[in-house]
């Protein structure tokens, strides 16, 4: 393997991690306030059929953003209503919605354009174009940098870049604004925060809120980014990949980047070298597909480091009376 | 602490709750501008209207009853098993193996040695995430959702290499052969008139769906392990004072659980496809919650809900002829649906009904 061919996978990789990191950012806001999503992959669906359809009949792939942020949100809503307000089971809220998703996309793509749920290929502006950064083709020829620089760090869609700023970002809500406390501890002792005078139910919805619209966008950038238009079943277990990333980070935004990173990068090499010849054995394309779920389960059992879920995951909270 | 009438908890909530499940369902098939009346009258037509529309229905409903059982026992323990999905990838794979090592003169012998290799690979799949929910603590939801893809994984590998039949481009394994045919009920029906159930798929896996239902009542409500799960769901720490083994329990339940789904692959894999190919689950293990839920994780229940999903199911591919404006997926938005409104949203009706019945009861007073 020689040093282009390093980059092009590695620029592959982080291709693939953007749906995962905007889904796994997603699922961090929801799990931290004590809501398990395994909803994700739903959310992720309907909102890149809502982006593929709006793009195509608006020819712009940004109010296609919007319009899967919006369906996302929808979702997320109903989500928040059954578990928050009606303490319903929050692991059957969240299978409820990824079936809701998979058959409303079909049923209503089919309704639109009878192509068997697909939407019509996106072209042009409907679809999100690559940025390229300056100097990129300037320094292009500049030996190891050039390549990092033009191939790897250059040419990605405005997605990709608002992705990776948004860990920071999240990073500093978590952890350094009063909003990032509250729900952090919401998550881990909604009694509490209770106690202190702030709305529990509030703080589950606005996670929330923000769940929906993160999730949005992972759906967006695979129908307008990734590929050009919605396929039926499009996200195809990406939901819950990203889901196995933030235990894998263990529910922090930095690392969360990091395990999506690793699992978007298994997803690339799986794509170019189905079958990985070692010498003694051949390693077979579907453990490279495995692996993901492998190291969940390995750091789940805690022999290798140790997965601490939020303490009030999966509870309603129940004002004393 | 009041409670409402056993009959409204039991019939009156469920009832009302489908029935919002079907207007919700209604309203959907009207935005996308078509009659929702029309689609109920040839869903039914499709899932009833002729033998081999109800033997299409009963075969769905035979997949549904194995899972919607194998999420009840584990739910009865208040493990939420969602790896039904996987636990049928196994047991498939369990029976195939059986089935391929041996030619099997008659499906009597085939069967029960098929219902053996498929619970016991299913129940193996469980077992993993089983201890180490037991041991380690590691929730069960999340494990079984990996272990979904990992078997997913794995029957991938097993069908491109070594089970793989080389006579064929597809990945499948050989055929069964004629000794391990389980008879469908057009042949079981052909002394009663001719063309009964003509070339459904429903075969014995059927009965013994329905024997497995009455085998899950026993152990439940008549057994001691039954006794220890339930009390162990209720509340973990009364059934830790009571002496109730948590371990004991969790890897029983599981075991259980993961062996019920296994054995979908014998309706499936054994009985319509006789051979093992990849995507034969189809959603059923998920569909399995569904019914659990719908059933109130009880056998009975569940036979009823299996059924009534086997309606939408094969009623739902009528549609494909009938009405070419509504994609079949209409059947899986309305059972999202039901999921919603009969589960996460059940304290929704629950609970103002059970006020009404409450103060009903004090004016009485």
């Amino acid at each position: 393997m020689d040093f282009l061919q390093i980059i092009l996978t590695l620029d592959m990789s982080i291709r693939l991690s953007v749906v995962l990191l905007f889904a796994c950012l997603a699922g961090l806001f929801s799990e931290r306030s004590g809501v398990v999503d395994i909803g994700l992959e739903g959310k992720m669906l309907i909102a890149s059929f809502a982006a593929a359809v709006v793009a195509f009949e608006t020819g712009s792939a940004w109010l296609g953003l919007a319009a899967g942020m919006a369906a996302s949100l929808v979702f997320a809503m109903i989500h928040a209503v059954a578990v928050i307000i009606y303490r319903g089971d929050q692991i059957i809220s969240g299978v409820a919605i990824n079936f809701l998703a998979s058959g409303l996309t079909v049923v209503i793509g089919h309704a639109l354009y009878s192509k068997g749920g697909q939407t019509p290929t996106l072209v042009g502006n409907a679809r999100f174009s690559e940025v390229t950064l300056p100097f990129a083709d300037a320094l292009a020829d500049v030996p190891v940098v050039g390549p990092i620089y033009s191939e790897l760090i250059s040419g990605h869609k405005p997605l990709v870049y608002i992705a990776f700023l948004l860990v920071p970002l999240v990073w500093w809500v978590l952890y350094r604004s009063r909003f990032g406390l509250r729900l952090r501890a919401v998550g881990e002792n909604p009694a509490s925060v209770d106690t202190a005078g702030i709305s529990v139910i509030g703080m589950r919805f606005r996670s929330l809120i923000i769940t929906g619209l993160l999730c949005g966008m992972a759906g967006a950038y695979l129908s307008t980014a990734q590929a050009a238009g919605f396929g039926r079943e499009m996200s195809a277990g990406r939901g819950y990949i990203a889901l196995a990333a933030l235990i894998f980070a263990n529910w922090r935004p930095v690392h969360a980047m990091g395990a999506c990173f690793l699992f978007g990068l298994l997803e690339a090499i799986s794509n170019l070298y189905p079958n990985i010849d070692v010498g003694l054995f051949v390693i077979p394309v579907q453990f490279t597909q495995a692996l993901p779920y492998i190291l969940t389960v390995v750091i789940l059992a805690g022999f290798v480091g140790k997965a601490i879920p939020p303490r009030a995951i999966g509870q309603p909270y129940v004002k004393e009376r | 602490m009041d409670k409402m009438p056993r009959w409204a908890d039991v019939v009156l909530v469920p009832l009302i709750n489908l029935t919002l499940a079907f207007i919700a369902a209604g309203l959907v098939v009207l935005a996308i501008g078509q009659n929702p009346f029309d689609m109920v009258f040839f869903v039914i037509k499709g899932a009833l209207g002729s033998t081999t529309g109800i033997g299409y229905t009963l075969y769905y409903a035979t997949n549904f009853i194995f899972t919607g059982l194998a999420f009840s026992v584990a739910m009865h323990a208040r493990h939420f098993n969602i790896g039904a999905e996987g636990q049928a990838i196994a047991g498939g794979v369990g029976a195939a193996i059986v089935l391929l090592a041996v030619p099997w003169p008659h499906w009597t012998l085939a069967l029960p040695a098929a219902i053996l290799g498929a619970s016991v690979f299913g129940a193996g799949w469980a077992a993993i995430p089983a201890y180490l929910q037991a041991r380690r603590g590691s929730h069960v939801v999340i494990t079984t959702i990996m272990f979904n893809f990992i078997a997913a994984a794995i029957i991938g590998f097993l069908l491109n290499g070594v089970l793989k039949d080389p006579n064929t481009q597809n990945a499948e394994t050989r055929h069964f052969g004629q000794g391990a045919h389980l008879p469908t009920f057009e042949e079981i029906f052909a002394p009663f008139g001719d063309g009964l159930f003509k070339s459904a798929p429903v075969n014995v896996s059927f009965f013994l769906a329905l024997i497995m239902a009455f085998l899950v009542w026993v152990l439940i409500w008549r057994t001691r392990l039954g006794y220890q799960i339930r009390a162990f769901g209720s509340s973990h720490t009364a059934s830790a004072y009571a002496g109730i083994s948590a371990f004991r329990v969790t890897i029983y339940s599981m075991l259980i659980s993961g062996a019920l789904a296994g054995m979908l692959s014998l309706n499936v894999v054994m009985g319509e496809q006789e051979r093992l190919i990849k995507e034969f689950v189809e959603g059923a293990g998920f569909m399995g919650i569904a019914v659990g839920l719908m059933g109130r994780n009880h056998p009975f229940g569940i036979v009823l809900a299996a059924i009534l999903f086997g309606i939408l199911n094969q009623g739902g591919f009528e549609l494909l002829w009938e009405m070419p404006g509504i994609s079949r997926e209409m059947v899986l938005v309305i059972q999202a649906l039901i999921i919603i409104f009969t589960g996460a949203l059940v304290h929704m009706t629950r609970d103002p009904l059970e006020r009404f019945f409450i103060r009903m009861r004090k004016k009485r007073a």
